[in-house]
């Protein structure tokens, strides 16, 4: 699986919806991600790639979408 | 060593509803109870000061303790919304309270204002005797600045909680704590002179949902205590759904969490003083089962602190 649809399914399951986000779509502006639901995404992807998140790096906004997740996790590579 | 001697609180007669808080946010009673678990908070009458709140917990503590304001070593008073710059309601607070020359020191810290508290008069008291801890907030005077934020105006409400910290004897020693702050978000919880509360309610509950749970590990393990064996969690009232996510992410049952933000809303860093107080009535400390206090705030700063019933 690549990332990408790997990052899809991390965030299907943590929404508990099975909407596929557009790459640049905002994932709290169309309602998927909620304050509650972010943390639980946050966590998810330290497991699924084996990364450890500091609290410095957690800004909202660097979550907010497909692309800047990739971003982020290009970021740590 | 410190001793939890006796907890005091004072909530205003004024019920305000989640209806009509909702209300001034184009909501509704429901989206408020979702968002937030509240259903309804107190608000202190206009002319009333936050030392007149801050005073009337702390006359309650000393009440029920037995102990006369004079006999006290130190007043502490945590608040973010006291009326000026200086000076804060800490010396206005022992003054009503008749604590005539006790040095009193204000802690501005929002939220975790009482937890910061407790910490320091823990070490302190062996110095300069009995120490009242109060968190005392106004919050009314601040969701009522326009224009109101739909995520902050319905979450807040008045009080006040107070601990006296005691050098010889009480309900439970304190046994250790561990306090965080980190400026890095500083610009995601605050409040301006004269304007409204700014929140970045995402950064606060992601930063919240991380390091409070961190804290209350910390301080377990450093004594070799395992969660499920914490007699009561007493965590600062910020939202019902973040008092759940700590205790999903510790695997703690929700109900070891005591909770009373249905009724009294988010009153910062008065919160976690009034739980406490109302969890001592209905529960208590019972010997040698540890209590976690915990709170987290503006800044950010957080914290835990354990104590154990003697």
């Amino acid at each position: 699986m690549d990332r990408r649809a790997q990052l899809i399914q991390i965030i299907q399951a943590v929404t508990k919806k099975q909407t596929v986000p557009e790459p640049d779509e905002s994932l709290f502006d169309s309602g998927l991600l909620d304050s509650f639901a972010l943390p639980d995404l946050v966590s998810a992807l330290e497991r699924e790639f084996s990364i450890q998140i500091p609290d410095s790096d957690l800004n909202p906004r660097k979550f907010d979408s497909i692309e800047r997740i990739e971003a982020y996790l290009d970021s740590r590579s | 060593m410190s001793f939890i001697k006796e907890f005091g609180s004072w909530l205003p007669s004024r019920v305000v509803s989640s209806a009509e808080a909702g209300a001034w946010v184009g909501s509704d009673a429901t989206w408020v109870m979702n968002v937030s678990g509240i259903e309804e908070r107190r608000f202190a009458d206009a002319g009333e000061r936050v030392s007149d709140l801050a005073a009337r917990a702390g006359a309650d503590c000393l009440e029920r303790a037995g102990l006369t304001a004079s006999s006290l070593g130190m007043v502490m008073v945590a608040s973010g919304t006291g009326e000026r710059n200086f000076p804060g309601p800490a010396c206005e607070t022992a003054k009503k309270l008749g604590a005539e020359g006790v040095p009193a020191v204000d802690l501005p810290m929002a939220s975790a204002g009482s937890l910061f508290g407790l910490s320091l008069a823990a070490r302190l008291a062996a110095q300069v005797g009995p120490i009242l801890v109060i968190g005392a907030e106004k919050m009314s005077r601040i969701v009522a600045r326009e224009p109101q934020e739909r995520g902050v105006a319905i979450l807040f409400g008045d009080g006040a909680g107070a601990c006296l910290i005691t050098p010889d004897s009480g309900r439970a020693e304190i046994v250790d704590s561990f306090l965080g702050t980190d400026g890095t978000f500083c610009d995601d919880l605050t409040l301006e002179n004269g304007a409204p509360l700014k929140m970045n309610g995402r950064s606060v509950i992601l930063q919240a949902s991380r390091k409070i749970p961190a804290a209350i590990r910390t301080i377990c393990e450093r004594h070799s205590i395992a969660l499920p064996d914490v007699l009561a969690f007493l965590m600062h009232q910020a939202n019902q759904n973040l008092i759940d996510k700590v205790a999903d992410t510790l695997g703690v049952a929700s109900a070891r969490f005591f909770s009373n933000i249905r009724r009294y809303g988010n009153t910062s860093s008065a919160s976690m003083l009034i739980a406490a107080c109302e969890w001592s009535r209905e529960v208590g400390f019972q010997p040698g089962q540890p209590v976690v206090f915990a709170a987290f705030g503006a800044g950010f700063n957080w914290g835990a602190l354990l104590a154990r019933g003697v």
